[in-house]
């Protein structure tokens, strides 16, 4: 539901970092979303070309990557990827878990083509 | 071709405005809670009986967001504390930006606690930081338990789960039990109260839940100050 104006953020963020260096042309931006972000991905691809569609974007590609929920054990400080909440850790069986990633709503980088 | 790694937030310039926010709510001793839930599931009225038990004395205040209308900043006003309510004009959630200019109308040197009633959304409001203390979820029983299974990252991210209109539990099938443990299995550390407004059941646990967090910011402001 508020994915174009991620979308947006998403452009914005990335014509500036391409616009650091002069004269090269902004050809893919990529982007890294977690379980937890609350974003949709396809939602978020379809604002992204619904935005660049027939602009001098068009052609730049949008890559997203996703990330999984991952926890720490708080006992002995394993961290492991899981898509169940209730996982203990598979180290030390501690069930004393803290979410260290999964809420990524990142720009991982932007490519450019130089002049 | 050059790939140049950016490592960046998306809502950077979000993330930005309520860092700034963030400080100046530090810097005035202001506790900030923003108030997440489905649209009816009791954020405002859960304001109104919270307003209604404070003494008028009290440095209080509340932003209320919603697309359209004036309709809960005018509930939530006949209590006699400062609201300002936000029309987002179709937007599905409150950001940084609408929360510093709703501020700029107020001094943070009179308000203790801030309420913001964002706009009655599970899914949005969890990606926008507007520099609060804390989100506090709300649930009412009407909804289904597994709400926080399904909508992960607002229960993850919330310090407080508040389980609303707990009178109508003999009428629909929501298991508090089954409740609970799916907010703690996203949430472990999660703290709960469950209230009914109509009832007043339960809602001593909210005001101590509230008075534990204002004194735990007052004790830390003071710290600050020495």
């Amino acid at each position: 539901m508020h994915e174009i104006g991620i979308a947006n953020a998403i452009i914005e963020v990335g014509q500036a970092e391409a616009a650091r260096r002069t004269g090269s042309k902004l050809v893919r931006i990529g982007i890294r979303i977690g379980t937890l972000a609350g974003v949709d991905s396809d939602a978020l691809r379809f604002a992204f070309t619904a935005l660049t569609q027939g602009t001098e974007l068009d052609a730049v590609a949008f890559e997203i990557q996703s990330c999984p929920r991952r926890n720490r054990c708080l006992d002995c400080d394993h961290e492991f990827e899981t898509a169940i909440y209730s996982d203990p850790c598979p180290f030390c069986a501690s069930e004393t878990i803290a979410l260290v990633g999964g809420d990524e709503l990142d720009l991982a980088y932007v490519e450019v083509e130089e002049a | 071709m050059t790939v140049i790694p950016v490592e960046k937030k998306v809502l950077s310039e979000n993330q930005r405005i309520a860092a700034s926010l963030r400080d100046r709510f530090e810097e005035r001793g202001t506790l900030c809670l923003n108030l997440i839930s489905s649209p009816g599931s009791g954020k405002t009225t859960l304001l109104e009986e919270t307003l209604g038990g404070f003494r008028p004395e009290e440095r209080v205040a509340v932003l209320t967001g919603d697309l359209q209308t004036e309709n809960d900043a005018k509930r939530l006003a006949r209590y006699g504390f400062p609201v300002q309510q936000i029309t987002t004009g179709g937007v599905c959630h409150l950001d940084g930006k609408m929360i510093e200019r709703a501020l700029e109308r107020w001094s943070l040197d009179s308000i203790d606690l801030l309420f913001i009633e964002n706009v009655g959304n599970l899914v949005c409001p969890s990606s926008y930081d507007l520099g609060e203390e804390t989100k506090v979820v709300l649930l009412s029983v009407t909804e289904g338990d597994d709400k926080p299974l399904k909508y992960p990252s607002i229960f993850a991210k919330s310090e407080l789960l508040v389980l609303t209109k707990i009178d109508l539990l003999p009428h629909v099938p929501f298991s508090m039990e089954q409740a609970r443990a799916n907010a703690r299995l996203v949430h472990p550390g999660i703290e709960i109260v469950e209230l009914s407004c109509t009832t007043g059941q339960g809602f001593d646990g909210w005001q101590a839940w509230l008075s534990r967090r204002r004194e735990a910011r007052l004790r830390r402001a003071s710290t600050a100050r020495v």
